[in-house]
Parts: structure tokens; sequence; C-alpha cells
């Protein structure tokens, strides 16, 4: 009796397993919802973008449903997203990208903030054959790997800064310039610096210094002083938010005088703000900015998406929100087209994606990065003592003109 | 030798200043750990933490509109506080106990510092600005920024004030006996425990002072803490413990290496070559300290 009790239970316990097993693999689409998953990070040092890609993610999701949300089979569906802090950590998000598949059953994900958590997760979502669309993770080396199942609606690394090279010759009569570089050793700043030494074998242009930045790193100024001995026609600095504000503070500081300045991360250090007139022309490479003339049916233009987001979250929405806000939009026409919630027919229905929207246009290339979108370049103004990002390349979407040469520092 | 340095040798003279001015910041946060060291036996892993928190303080004077420059004052106060604290919440608990527990201690107060400025003061990297401006030399040729040299004059003025105040101090003189034996300062009637909690109080002090003068030198991070910890570890590594002109000579021959590293074996190498500086000058301690056993035998 006791030996058939015990294998009763067994059975039963095995049986409601199977159960649980089978009804959270069905827990991507719950009712009216299509469920998502996503590890962004809310504490730890990227927490800022992070809360930045949360409040685009969360605003689209908003936006979409209250809009009649996603058609598939005839039947309107919401979206819905389950999130995790992943602490900005890498270890920690590929924990989470798995914990989100195997025990929540998601089936469709969005990406962390970061190009080294994203790395961290494609390697999970690529085994189980997960679609990834993600907003945040730019390096060259995440589209290199043939990876199937992830989708980027962000350009690649490498695009950020090549055009201030071409703009530099352009200046320049046609003719090659001499290039001064200086990148954090990061997955993503040595990606721009290889979009940089690409445009420099394009132009013919020479690398006169091309420094790598260790990332404990605060101190240019060796790398400045080199810079102010051979005279370089266009100073290419990317080393994230650090990397920005030591640079503009110490070129400030040791009146470089260089006829070009390129940079990344104005927009994420808030330079123009923090460094005021002393960031004052350093050419910045954007993913999105809000004059640019893209539109979309649930967000409008950039210029009301950035009133919108303004009003709900009481603050001028950086490109990072702007792009996870645009993932959000690829999912709803990609669920539309496969009219399916098959995970196959969806991935081969983001394939085909070709679309615009507020934050401009996309299109997959065959290693998922975003190729119908070109980089913005502004330069900081200012009027007075407050300062302002204004785009001057591509010349189509151009609010100001570029101002070329620099004055020097004793000129200003 | 296509080296830039030897086209144009007037980098020399800029390396060279850019170096020392660097050192000598960093050789008063040494001095802190040094101090705390010596007295108390424990390495502080928390120290840049507590450089960046002092930081942290300058900068929301400057938010508020005040000068950041005077962080140098109210920053040391309030972190002497924190310093004291910290001692009678954790540190005291470890004080005579194994080297490695309180680097353990140390390395949980740095986890939950970063954590708590995480949290308060936000993941953005921030600076305050001085606006003191640029000194040139040789026709321009050499440039050091004002905020740089303010640094060095502040960090010597406060070794020499604390070097006196340790000779002349009732207090000092304590610090200094416990730091010799602290069993017979006990016996002599010396309150062990209250010259601990001033020992890591003043460390947090000068952590202090040294923060604020990141604060408009550098950039700030709640993350950024460890680089200086490693740093002030090696310039008193380097040094020796109660070795004064030992920690600014360590600090400033560090900075001008580091700076000549830069440009001989290139930037991707200058905190590597520092290291490895570190290594041979451990090895040749070693080696001498070897000799002098067999001597002895």
């Amino acid at each position: 009796m006791n030996k058939i009790s015990k294998l009763l239970v067994t059975i039963l316990s095995a049986i409601a397993l199977a159960f649980t097993s089978v009804s959270s693999s069905f827990a991507k689409v719950e009712g009216e919802y299509i469920v998502l998953g996503a590890a962004v990070s809310l504490t730890g040092k990227y927490s800022t973008n992070g809360k930045h890609t949360q409040n685009g993610y969360n605003l689209a999701v908003e936006r979409i449903n209250s809009k009649g949300g996603v058609k598939v089979g005839g039947k309107s569906y919401k979206f819905e997203i389950i999130y995790y802090d992943d602490e900005s950590n890498s270890k920690r998000a590929a924990q989470l990208a798995e914990r989100l598949i195997k025990q929540d059953g998601i089936k469709y994900m969005l990406g962390p903030y970061s190009s080294g958590l994203t790395k961290a997760m494609a390697p999970v979502t690529e085994e189980n054959k997960i679609p990834m669309v993600e907003a945040n993770g730019a390096s060259r080396s995440l589209f290199t790997k043939g990876y199937k199942y992830l989708f980027a609606v962000l350009s690649p690394a490498n695009q950020y800064l090549e055009v201030a090279i071409d703009l530099a010759v352009e200046k320049n009569g046609g003719k090659p310039v001499n290039i001064a570089m200086a990148f954090e050793q990061d997955a993503f700043s040595q990606d721009v610096r290889l979009g940089i030494v690409d445009a420099a074998k394009r132009t013919g242009s020479k690398i006169t210094i091309d420094d790598k930045l260790p990332k404990e790193l605060n101190d240019m100024a060796a790398t400045l002083a080199k810079v102010k001995a051979t005279k370089p026609d266009v100073l290419v600095v990317s080393g994230h938010s650090k990397g920005a504000l030591t640079a503009i503070r110490q070129i400030a500081e040791m009146k470089v005088d260089v006829p070009m300045l390129a940079m990344t991360h104005c927009d994420a250090s808030k330079l123009a703000k923090q460094h005021g007139k002393k960031s004052e022309y350093a050419l910045c490479a954007a993913q999105w900015h809000k004059t640019l003339s893209y539109k979309d049916k649930f967000f409008g233009n950039g210029k009301k998406y950035d009133k919108d987001f303004t009003k709900e979250y009481g603050y001028a929405p950086p490109y990072q929100a702007a792009e996870s806000s645009a993932a959000l939009l690829v999912y709803k026409d990609a669920f539309e087209r496969a009219n399916s919630f098959d995970t196959e027919k969806l991935r081969n229905a983001l394939a085909k994606t070709e679309m615009q929207t507020f934050y401009g246009n996309i299109k997959f290339g065959s290693g998922g990065q975003n190729t119908a979108k070109p980089m913005v370049l502004f330069q900081v103004r200012c009027k007075g003592d407050t300062c302002e990002n204004k785009v001057v390349a591509p010349t189509k979407w151009a609010s100001a003109k570029l101002v070329h040469p620099v004055p020097s520092w004793s000129k200003r | 030798m296509d080296y830039l340095i030897f086209k144009a040798p007037i980098l020399m003279v800029q390396a060279s200043m850019d170096g020392i001015l660097l050192g000598i910041l960093f050789a008063l946060i040494a001095y802190g750990m040094a101090l705390q060291w010596g007295v108390m036996n424990i390495i502080n892993i928390a120290q840049g933490d507590l450089v960046i928190m002092g930081g942290y303080i300058a900068y929301f004077m400057y938010v508020a509109g005040i000068h950041p420059a005077f962080g140098i004052i109210v920053s040391p106060i309030i972190m002497y506080f924190v310093g004291w604290g910290l001692y009678k919440l954790v540190i005291n608990k470890v004080v005579d106990r194994d080297l490695f527990i309180s680097i353990l201690a140390t390395f949980g107060i740095s986890i939950l510092m970063q954590q708590l400025m995480n949290f308060v003061f936000g993941a953005d990297v921030v600076v305050a600005q001085s606006n003191f401006g640029t000194t040139m030399l040789f026709d321009n040729s050499v440039t050091l920024p004002n905020s740089k040299i303010f640094s060095a004059i502040v960090s010597v003025v406060f070794a020499i004030f604390l070097i006196i105040y340790m000779k002349r101090s009732k207090l000092g003189r304590a610090i200094r006996a416990t730091a010799q034996n602290a069993r017979a300062a006990k016996i002599l009637g010396v309150d062990t425990e209250k010259v601990y909690a001033a020992t890591f109080g003043i460390n947090a002090a000068l952590c202090g002072v040294a923060g604020a003068l990141i604060a408009i030198t550098f950039t700030l991070h709640p993350y950024v803490g460890l680089p200086y910890t490693v740093r002030s570890f090696m310039i008193v590594i380097i040094a020796g413990l109660g070795n004064l002109p030992g920690v600014a000579l360590s600090g400033m021959g560090l900075g001008v290496f580091e700076e000549f590293a830069d440009y001989i074996l290139g930037t991707e190498f200058r905190i590597g070559a520092v290291f490895m500086l570190l290594v041979l000058i451990l090895v040749y301690r070693r080696f001498k300290l070897s000799r002098k056993r067999e001597y002895l035998k």
C-alpha cells in the first residue's frame, strides 16, 4: 500500500511537472498579451542608460497597446514586458537570458543596454533559437558571428565617426588629412576605431597618433601633448562618458588647437551641460536626433516623441531611449507580417523588415545590423552660456552649418 | 628610433611636469594609506572609494553654487567623521586580526560604498568646474592646467601640516607611539582605541582632500575608486611603511615614469609598465633581503 501510494505521488507529481513545463512554454502569449523578456541595467554602472532603455521600451509598449495593439490571426494582442535587473554585469545578463527563456518561457527577447551585455546574452538566445531585437549593442563583433536571431535597430559602432573623416577630407578640398585618435580599450570604442581606420584607408589619410587608453586611465595629458606637437587635422576621441568629459576638460585646459574634434557619448555624458562653452565646436556622433524628419504613425516624428517622452518621464529622451522604442515598433511590424507566434516565422519576418519609424529607416543586413540608417553628427554650439547640439551632417537634416576649422583657444 | 618625445624634447618637460603634478596628488592618497597601514596594520581596499566620496562632496558644493575648491576644507571635515564611523562600525572588529580579514572587510566596505554612491549620486560621470585657467611655459609649448598645480600645492600643504601635527600634537605622538608598539603604548596610558579611530578618520580626511582635488582635475563616477586604491598601494609598497619622504618621492617617480612610458611604449602600456616596475622592485627587494639573511647566518 505504502509503495503504491508512493508510486502514485511520483506519477502525479510527474504529470504536474509536465503540465507546468507545457503551460510555461505557452507563456509567450498569455491571454491577450504577447510577453517579451528583457534584462536591463537598473543598478550598477550602466543604471542611467539602463533606465533610458527601460523607459524607451515602456513608452512604446504603452503607445502600441493604446493604438490597437498587435494584430495576429485576426485578433488584437497587447505587448507586455518581463524585466529583470542585470546589475550592469554581463555574467548576470547571460544568466537572466537563460532564466527568461527556460523558466519564464519567454519566446521573444529585447536587448539589454551596452554591447558587452548584448554579447553575453546573444549566445543564449541564439542557442535556444529565440529572436532578440536589441537597441543598445552597436559593437561590430555582434554582427560578424553569423547570429541568425539577433537584430539590431542601430547602426554598428564602426559607422559612428566615419562621417567625420569624410567631412574633414571634404573641408580639406578633397585632399587626405592627418588623423590623431585616442580610443579606450573596450569593445565598443575599438570598433569605432576600426571604422576610422577604414575611412583613413578609403580617403588615403594618414593616422599620426593612435593611442589606446587603458580603462583605468583618468588622464589624457600625454595624448593631448602629442596632439599639440604634431598638429593633426582631426582629433577623434571615444571612451564612453568618462572619455568625453576628460577629453574636453583637458583640451580646454591645455589649450589644444585642432581644426576638427570628433567624439562619441556627448549626449550620454551631458557634455554641453557639464562643460558649457569648453565643449563648443565638438562634433558628436549620435544614432538619432529629434530634428530628423522620419515619421511613423505611433509617435509621429522625432519632435513629438521628444515631447511625449519628456511629458511622461520628466527629461528629454537621449538616443538610447529612442532606439529602444524603435525595437518595439519592429516587433509589432514583424508579428503582423508573420501573422503567427511561431518563433521561426517571426524570425524570418524580422529578417525581411523594411520600414520607417520616427527613429529612422530600419532594414537588417545579413549580420542583423541596421543598414538603412545613417549616423548623424551634431556640433555643440553655444549662445551665451547655454549650449546645444545642432545637427550638421548629413546635410539633408542639418540645422546649422559646420564651423570649420574650430577657432583657436586664444580667440575664444 | 622614431619617437616623438626625442624629436620634440620639449615634450620631456611637459611629461615630467605632468607626471610630478599627478604623482603629488597620488602621494597624498598613498600617505593616508601608509599612515593607517603602519598604525593599524590594515590594508584599506576602500581607500579609492573614500576618495571618490570626498570628490562628490566637492561636486555637490559646486552644484549648489559654491566654488568646488572650498571642498578641500569641507570635504575632509565630513570625511573625518565618515572614517571615524566606519572604524566604530566595522574596522574596530578586525583591527588586531589577520591582515587577510581586514582586506576582506575593507573590500566589503568598498563594494557597499560603490553601490551606495551609485544609489545616492547616480551613475553619471560628473565634473566640477574650477575655471582656474592655464599656465603656459616656453612660448606656449608646455601647458599646465592651473587646477593641477593647485592640486599639487594643496597636497603638499596638507602633507606638511600633517607631518608637523604628528610630531608636535599629543594625538600625533600617541599615534606614533601606537604604531611603534601598541601594547606598550596601552600600558603607558594611551587609549589605543581612540588612536585607531582618529587614525582612520585622518586617513579618510586626507582622502576627502584628494577627492575634492580630483573633482576639479579629473572626473567622478561611483565605480572609479579602485585605480586610486591600487595606485596608492603601489606607492606605499615601493616607499615602504613609515617613510613619508619616500611616499612623496615614489609618488612623483611613478607619475613621471608612467608619462614617459606613454611616450615610449605607447598609451596602452603605460599602466602595464608601472606594474612591471612594481614586480621588478619587489624581486629586487627580495633579492636584497635574502642576501641580508645569509649575512646574518
